[in-house]
């Protein structure tokens, strides 16, 4: 039997020269019907660009397919190849034989059409419904991806919906045409774990009602182990590796996927935790926090009354010296905005914040998320290190700039670094650089805000080791606020999950892991995908996180807590 | 809707604030009105007679028992009486108004039908040489003064086809709605020129901003023929630029074009406001340019309720 897709010896360049400036060369594939292929690396392995050749819109971001065929058959049986076909023919099997489904729910969607009038087009383009038809049809496809109270939803526009909702929608619109086959790049990595389950157990679900194929693309190889037939592992335009899943997972041959199984951060249920650095009685917190609550006004009109989010909620913890206090939490949990109250980055309604004083006048730095962003491009390393110093009222000179090719040296950078710009940099690179920049002024807490969360997989596992080492050696305490559990479970001595502003269970990040007690932190580990978990089965779950809006005056009830074990509490759950 | 709502109750406090300003800086100006008014003959008045006429058009009385007399007179409709007229100000406001604002319906709708298509078409051929050349036009169009391409227009018109336009008294659209076009389509044409090379190169690049965002391609993964994904779904998001553009242009034009006026020798608010200046009549200058503030405000509301319109996010508050 001929396969679905064949593609062979596929080559795509970029810019005026495509053939020197390849960013595939020359990769190979085939995919059966009904079959699932999952293609891993990270950025810049050219595993977008081979699946945006598929239906040719790689054209579109100024990519040529330089050398290949890809032989696609279609639904009439005959056989195309996309890699020589004309934009006319293409526009014939975008959406009708291959539906996308892309990484951001939350730009693919065009802001000023409805919801339904978008799925509308794709049943009218690729089936040519028209009016009552296609609404009807529309109608009927959002209910197929579960999105509650469809009817209501066609009227929305993309903003009003969640970035869960929004994927459903992309994916609503890709089932239009009930295509063979459905490219998803990345569609989860832009939502929440809990969110990012339901996504997953949907696409399976579908694909077993419809019996499509499907190529997803990843830079997470756990997240595919329950879903892919077939592996395919990328890097610098290649595939190094392909075989079936379990072969690739078990056995892998090519010391890159290797290093992907090995090396990255998975999330082993408190496996992996650390286990230095117990916590001793006598010793006092660094940072103590008691009853934080910070709260945002909003406004509701001219004249209805006003109410407030409460962004967070009654947080207390402490801060051993030396300690990682990991926060893990869902967007909108309150985690960062926990972290930027610490600083004072925002004004906190209530509560104490005690710090303790320090080796420093500044005992608390913060490093933040992007590190392409958090560097001003037109300083140098110099000026960029020397900035918190400055701002502290020393002076630039040659004992401060000593102190940043130690601290450099210390991050693993040059020293004859501090001459160039941010740009001249990686994103790894950068991230170590504003580490140096929070160590300059000495500080006793470090406050790293998704410090690692924009970084590719192997790059973040060496970050992480290299805080680990700074940890010990200048004997800093890290509040770790992050999303994800598997690099929480590598950096983390005690863990505090957030929910809905509040913190749900806090203790030892071994019994935390190991043993989740509250249903939220239940649900948020049974959610993280994980090679060894790859046969279990998810239900799609549509639990979404309450509204955080209340009313002016509204106070949440007081808190009870229970004992869960030594050092490890958990919030008692109100039962209905 | 919130926004619309503060932007209606500062309107009138805005007004007050121009009315005060205009009314204290024409006083301002040395010289004095009754000079003005009748020129050398002014010499032969006798001191009495000076101040009788003063003590008639009221400007002996302090600035500001003036202005509050001025403006009590605002609230019944009553703009005061032109020196140089003799009439109502608001009567010859509104004499002068229509061609002001038919010239000024005309250019934009000439510089919009020209420059969204050129900008979006420049767009699609994104450096081609098709883009090049109308950059280059726009370009031309922008940095030609107006006062050229008018004298140009008529120039070419008198000279090769022997047509003089209809210069001197405005034929309302109400009375001969062809030739009222066909009195207006020059200078129309004139100041849409260089507006049209603005609006064309603004929505060029709003529209390459748009055209590489990620729902862009995602209405091209779903088999959308180009002219549906440049017309549909790229345009609209490119547009409030372009209003924003278009409703600052308006709010000018609506204050009366003097050059162009001057060029083809129309009764349009331009001339109005040079000559009431110039002549120094108080009254005049304060209603014209109340008139001409009131329209610009007016003028903004509109597009601040063209944003609305186009925009769902901003017309229904996220969740």
């Amino acid at each position: 039997m001929t396969p679905l897709l064949s593609v062979r010896d596929l080559r795509v360049g970029f810019g005026q020269n495509p053939a020197a400036n390849e960013v595939v060369k020359g990769v190979s594939f085939d995919l059966a019907a009904g079959e699932t292929l999952a293609i891993v690396g990270e950025s810049g392995s050219g595993k977008s660009v081979t699946a945006l050749s598929v239906n040719r819109l790689v054209d579109f971001g100024g990519g040529r397919i330089t050398n290949g065929s890809i032989i696609l058959q279609r639904s009439d049986s005959s056989t195309l190849d996309v890699a020589k076909a004309d934009e006319k023919v293409l526009r014939t099997i975008r959406g009708r034989d291959v539906g996308m489904i892309f990484q951001e729910p939350m730009t693919s969607l065009n802001p000023v059409h409805t919801v339904g009038a978008q799925i509308e087009e794709a049943f009218r383009l690729n089936r040519g419904l028209h009016g009552a038809e296609a609404e009807r049809a529309a109608l009927e496809v959002l209910e197929r991806v579960r999105i509650p109270d469809a009817k209501s939803r066609l009227a929305y526009y993309p903003h009003q919906l969640s970035g869960g909702m929004r994927q459903r929608v992309m994916i609503a619109m890709a089932l239009a045409s009930s295509p063979r086959l459905l490219i998803a790049d990345e569609p989860t990595t832009a939502l929440d774990v809990t969110v990012q389950a339901q996504i997953m157990a949907l696409l399976a679900e579908l694909r077993a009602e419809t019996g499509m194929s499907m190529i997803f693309i990843t830079h997470d190889i756990g997240l595919v182990a329950g879903i892919a037939d077939r592996i395919m592992v990328m890097q610098h335009g290649l595939a190094v590796e392909q075989n079936t899943t379990d072969a690739v997972l078990d056995n892998p041959q090519h010391d890159y996927t290797k290093h992907l199984l090995n090396a990255v951060p998975h999330f082993t249920s408190g496996k992996a935790v650390r286990a230095d650095n117990e916590r001793t009685a006598t010793s006092e917190p660094i940072i103590k926090v008691d009853d934080l609550v910070v709260r945002f006004p909003v406004k509701k009109g001219l004249f209805k009354p006003k109410g407030a989010i409460h962004a967070v909620d009654g947080v207390s913890f402490d801060l051993m010296p030396g300690e990682t206090l990991a926060i893990v939490g869902e967007s909108g949990s309150g985690k960062s905005t926990t972290a930027r109250a610490i600083l004072g980055l925002v004004e906190k309604h209530r509560g104490a914040i005690a710090a303790k004083a320090g080796r420093s006048r500044r005992p608390i730095q913060m490093v933040f998320q992007d590190p392409f962003a958090s560097l001003n491009p037109r300083l140098n390393v110099e000026a960029l290190m020397a900035e918190p110093a400055i701002a502290n009222g020393q002076k630039l000179d040659d004992t401060l700039r000593d102190r940043m090719r130690f601290l450099l040296d210390r991050v693993g950078l040059p020293a004859d670094v501090l001459n160039r710009y941010p740009h001249q940099f990686s994103g790894g690179q950068r991230q170590r650089l504003c580490i140096a920049r929070v160590l300059m002024l000495n500080p006793d807490v470090v406050v790293l805000d998704e410090a690692v969360s924009a970084l590719d997989v192997s790059v973040q596992a060496r970050v992480l080791d290299l805080l680990v080492d700074l940890q010990r050696e200048f004997s800093l305490a890290y509040l770790f606020i992050s999303h994800d559990m598997a690099v929480v479970e590598r950096i983390a001595h005690r863990i505090a999950v957030m929910y809905a502003g509040q913190i749900v269970e806090i203790g030892e990040a071994r019994a935390v892991l190991s043993d989740p007690q509250h249903s939220y932190t239940k649900r948020l580990i049974s959610a993280v995908p994980a090679v060894e978990r790859r046969r279990q089965h998810f239900a799609v779950d549509a639990t979404q996180v309450p509204s955080l809006v209340r009313p002016a005056g509204y106070e949440p009830p007081p808190a009870n807590w229970r004992e869960a074990g030594q050092d490890h509490r958990v919030r008692i759950e109100e039962t209905k | 809707m919130n926004y619309v709502v503060q932007r209606l109750l500062t309107f009138p406090l805005i007004l007050l604030g121009v009315s005060i300003l205009v009314f204290v800086s024409i006083r301002l100006v040395p010289g004095d009105a009754i000079t003005a008014m009748l020129g050398t003959e002014a010499g032969l008045l006798t001191p009495d007679q000076r101040a009788a006429l003063a003590a008639y058009f009221g400007i002996d009385q302090p600035i500001w028992s003036q202005y509050l007399r001025w403006l009590s007179g605002l609230f019944q409709g009553d703009l005061g009486i032109s020196s140089i007229y003799g009439k109502p100000v608001l009567s010859i406001i509104l004499e002068r108004f229509p061609l002001t604002l038919q010239l000024a319906l005309m250019s934009m709708l000439i510089s919009l039908s020209v420059g969204i298509p050129l900008g979006v078409f420049a767009a699609t051929r994104n450096e081609r040489p098709s883009d090049l050349i109308v950059r280059m036009l726009a370009m031309l169009g922008q940095s030609t003064p107006s006062f050229v391409i008018g004298v140009l227009i008529i120039y070419v018109l008198s000279v090769f086809f022997g047509f003089v336009p209809a210069m001197g008294t405005f034929t309302p659209l109400t009375v001969d709605p062809l030739a009222s076009v066909g009195q207006l389509i020059f200078p129309a044409i004139t100041l849409g020129f260089a507006f049209a090379a603005s609006v064309t190169r603004i929505s060029r690049s709003a529209m390459l901003d748009v055209l590489s965002d990620d729902y862009i391609r995602t209405a091209r993964s779903k088999g959308a023929s180009q002219r549906s994904v440049v017309w549909r779904h790229a345009l609209p998001n490119a547009l409030i630029p372009v209003v924003t553009l278009s409703g600052v242009e308006f709010g000018y034009l609506l204050g009366g074009a003097v050059i162009v006026e001057q060029i083809f020798a129309l009764p349009g608010l331009g001339r109005l406001v040079l000559d009431a200046i110039t002549q120094r009549d108080y009254a005049l200058v304060e209603g014209t340019v109340l008139f001409i503030a009131f329209n610009f405000l007016l003028v903004n509301l509109l597009v601040d309720l063209a944003y609305v319109a186009l925009d769902p996010r901003i017309r229904i508050g996220g969740r």
